[in-house]
């Protein structure tokens, strides 16, 4: 459709015209904020926290580990010069035998999810199965950030994002971007 | 001549602040979601006069 429209706005004159091809579609697959009266759905971008430590395939592993648990973090997803996810540290990965880079000591290829899925399959999927923490792409396979089980979980029972977020900056994208989100209330756990 | 954009060109656009960003879905579709900023033209009603609010020195971009 956008061809035909751009085609035509460059027949009636405007000389600069670019068609967006991929659209709205890839537009909300990357995890950016969209305008509209939608339903509100929790999205897997709603809980994705981008703060993941990331390193590169030819980093020492010992000076990676270091990096990534003085964040406070156990896990860190490695990327290429583009940002691009081709694996992931964790658990017993840290102290693989004789491995002193990380190529050799990461899990190739691990499972992404696209932050345009829906939130809550998702969450009962992870419980399922399991499974703590996944790593959050485009489409592309660049890396967006990650999503925790135990937040999303928080979020899907309806906790306010800011309450789960604290100490996140930036997190989560979207909900970030919402001005009229109210200031954190007291924390009510039980 | 159109030009073919990504993600990456729309966003460099946007944030230049220069781009014009037309919705040529239908009127549904816009209303129940579209790129911030977005205006609604839907194609079946892409007519001069209907984007004669559109500047011609500024680049438009559609989807």
């Amino acid at each position: 459709m956008s061809p035909r429209a751009a085609g035509r706005l460059e027949s009636i004159g405007f000389g600069q015209v670019y068609d967006y091809v991929l659209g709205i579609a890839d537009w909300r697959a990357a995890g950016l904020p969209v305008e509209g009266d939608s339903p509100p759905v929790q999205r897997v971008a709603d809980a994705t926290r981008p703060d993941i430590p990331t390193c590169a395939i030819d980093e020492d592993l010992e000076e990676v580990r270091r990096r990534t648990f003085d964040a406070g973090w156990d896990e860190c997803i490695v990327v290429d010069d583009e940002g691009i996810v081709v694996g992931r540290l964790r658990g017993k990965a840290w102290v693989a035998d004789g491995a002193a880079a990380v190529e050799h000591a990461m899990e190739s290829g691990p499972t992404t999810v696209r932050p345009d899925a829906l939130l809550q399959p998702l969450v009962e999927r992870m419980a399922k199965r399991g499974t703590r923490l996944v790593t959050v792409t485009t489409p592309q396979g660049e890396l967006i950030g990650v999503l925790l089980r135990e937040d999303a979980e928080r979020l899907v029972a309806g906790e306010p994002p800011q309450q789960i977020w604290r100490d996140c900056e930036g997190c989560p994208g979207t909900w970030a971007l919402k001005p009229s989100d109210e200031e954190p209330s007291e924390a009510t756990n039980a | 001549m159109v030009t073919p954009i990504d993600r990456t060109d729309l966003l460099r656009l946007i944030d230049e602040g220069d781009a014009q960003i037309v919705d040529v879905l239908p009127g549904d579709e816009y209303r129940a979601e579209h790129i911030p900023g977005a205006i609604n033209i839907p194609l079946r009603h892409l007519t001069a006069d209907t984007v004669s609010g559109l500047r011609r020195d500024k680049p438009v971009v559609v989807y």
